[in-house]
């Protein structure tokens, strides 16, 4: 009897942390461009947070709209002032899930592709969207890519006319994050 | 025995399915709140102004590293010259100058004035930057110094002539404070020294007392005012404080500036020492100033 109840209780410790895995990114790498025939626009975010939980397959994302980085200094004020607005709106956020979780074993090395739909909300625009995504697993670690593309429009980003060939009205979007599991 | 054993494990599994229980944004919130922590993480303030200059004077702002800013400004005639000049518009008073971004708080800068055949010179460092977070500072304080060689052919060649008879050199601290995305306000204490006078009676040294700020109309749109107090004992007979009224128009890499002033200059010594017109008798003159600015080095 008390070796049962024992084993009973381990195996359920054992299953219940196992599963209960959240894979944690401070320094999240989300990048942006813009390609026009007059100029090409760029910039990268080395700060976003980010936590993918494998048991339910939740993804999230946050960022400080501020803390891209442009080559260019007076880009990158106009794209905080003038555009992105981040003194109102300084945070941009991902809440979403992998649509196919049955694809991804956790516990497995390897690439998985899945597709993952959430709302993106930026700007104090929210708008649902569905990418397809690369989930790497490695021993503890998880990487994750996906590239995709947003309309300005979509977020009432607006572009005045005198800099309407600047500026694409889609903008790439990648992602390059690497996860620890905690 | 038993009982305690039996009852170490239900503690352990209470604790296990805590952990577990932990919902996903609750982490995002805890991660989150790590972020934005302001603990930690210093937010300087940006774009106190749109660019380096209210109107005629500086603004707190500097350009970039690496940036190199090319001003081309312009001073019209007097308002008030009527029709036959037509308001001014046939004559021209031009400013060429050239900024550079040394560093995020050191910028330096050369100019060429017509009007006196001015040629100066500055740098403008930035002392304390405006922030929030685990730095507080209410403030941006910038230290502008600048030397003016007036390069006019001497009055009385006849004479012995020193060429540091043609030079002026200006102090000025200027301080600062973006009170929201829209209001900017800032304070500029100006000590002019001058190596030769005209009169024997005229100072060689002018204390002045600055004011200026702007407001967003729009996001690309601000209405700018400075304006120069000069102290009763240390100005020249006869001449004005100076007031301008401006806007600044962004595009792109471009600042253009429109504005009414009763100065004709556009270097310190100037504009604050120097301005005779008067606003009440409508010495009144349009001008502008365009801002290009070109990324040479590296920003970061």
């Amino acid at each position: 009897m008390k070796t049962f109840l024992l084993i009973f209780a381990a195996s359920f410790l054992l299953t219940f942390s196992a599963s209960a895995q959240n894979f944690i990114t401070k320094n999240g790498k989300i990048s942006f461009f813009s390609k026009t025939d007059v100029e090409n626009i760029d910039a990268v975010n080395n700060q976003a947070v980010s936590v993918i939980n494998s048991q339910n397959g939740t993804v999230n994302f946050s960022l400080l709209v501020n803390g891209f980085l442009f080559k260019k200094a007076l880009m990158q004020e106009h794209f905080n002032e003038n555009y992105m607005e981040s003194g109102k709106y300084p945070k941009a956020t991902f809440k979403g899930t992998i649509a196919d979780m049955t694809k991804v074993d956790f516990k497995k090395d390897g690439s998985y592709n899945v597709t993952i739909t959430g709302d993106l909300f930026m700007h104090n625009v929210t708008n649902k969207i569905t990418v397809p995504a690369t989930i790497q697993v490695k021993g503890n670690t998880l990487s994750a890519n996906t590239t995709f593309k947003v309309k300005l429009d979509d977020y009432k980003i607006a572009v005045p006319k005198v800099v309407e060939n600047n500026i694409s009205k889609t903008i790439e979007l990648k992602v390059d994050c690497n996860y620890e599991a905690r | 025995m038993k009982l305690i054993k039996i009852w170490c494990l239900f503690l352990l599994m209470g604790i296990a399915y805590e952990a577990g229980a932990q919902d996903t944004t609750d982490i995002m919130n805890l991660l989150e709140n790590e972020m934005t922590s302001t603990k930690d993480m210093t937010f300087y303030t940006t774009a106190t102004f749109k660019t380096t200059r209210l109107v005629n004077g500086h603004s707190v702002e500097n350009v970039a590293k690496g940036v190199l800013d090319v001003k081309i400004s312009h001073r019209f005639g007097n308002l008030n010259e009527g029709f036959y000049e037509l308001f001014g518009l046939d004559k021209a008073t031009m400013r060429m100058g050239f900024d550079y971004g040394i560093t995020r708080y050191l910028m330096v800068g050369v100019g060429r004035s017509t009007y006196q055949k001015t040629y100066d010179a500055f740098f403008k460092l930035k002392i304390l930057r405006q922030s929030k977070g685990k730095r507080k500072m209410p403030i941006t304080l910038s230290y502008v110094p600048t030397i003016a060689y007036r390069s006019l052919k001497w009055e009385d060649p006849t004479i012995k002539n020193y060429a540091t008879s043609r030079l002026f050199y200006t102090h000025q601290l200027i301080i600062g404070r973006k009170f929201s995305e829209g209001t900017s306000l800032q304070l500029m204490p100006t000590f002019i020294h001058q190596n030769l006078v005209t009169a024997a009676t005229d100072p060689n040294d002018f204390f002045a007392i600055g004011i200026g700020g702007r407001q967003k109309l729009s996001k690309r749109i601000s209405i700018n005012a400075e304006y120069y107090y000069q102290l009763k004992d240390y100005k020249l007979p006869g001449t004005q404080n100076s007031l301008s009224i401006g806007f600044d128009i962004e595009t792109g890499g471009h600042v253009f500036q429109l504005h009414f002033t009763n100065s004709i200059g556009m270097n310190e010594r100037t504009f604050i020492a120097d301005t005779k017109g008067r606003w009440d008798k409508g010495d009144i003159l349009f001008g502008f100033n365009i801002s290009r600015v070109f990324t040479i080095g590296k920003n970061h």
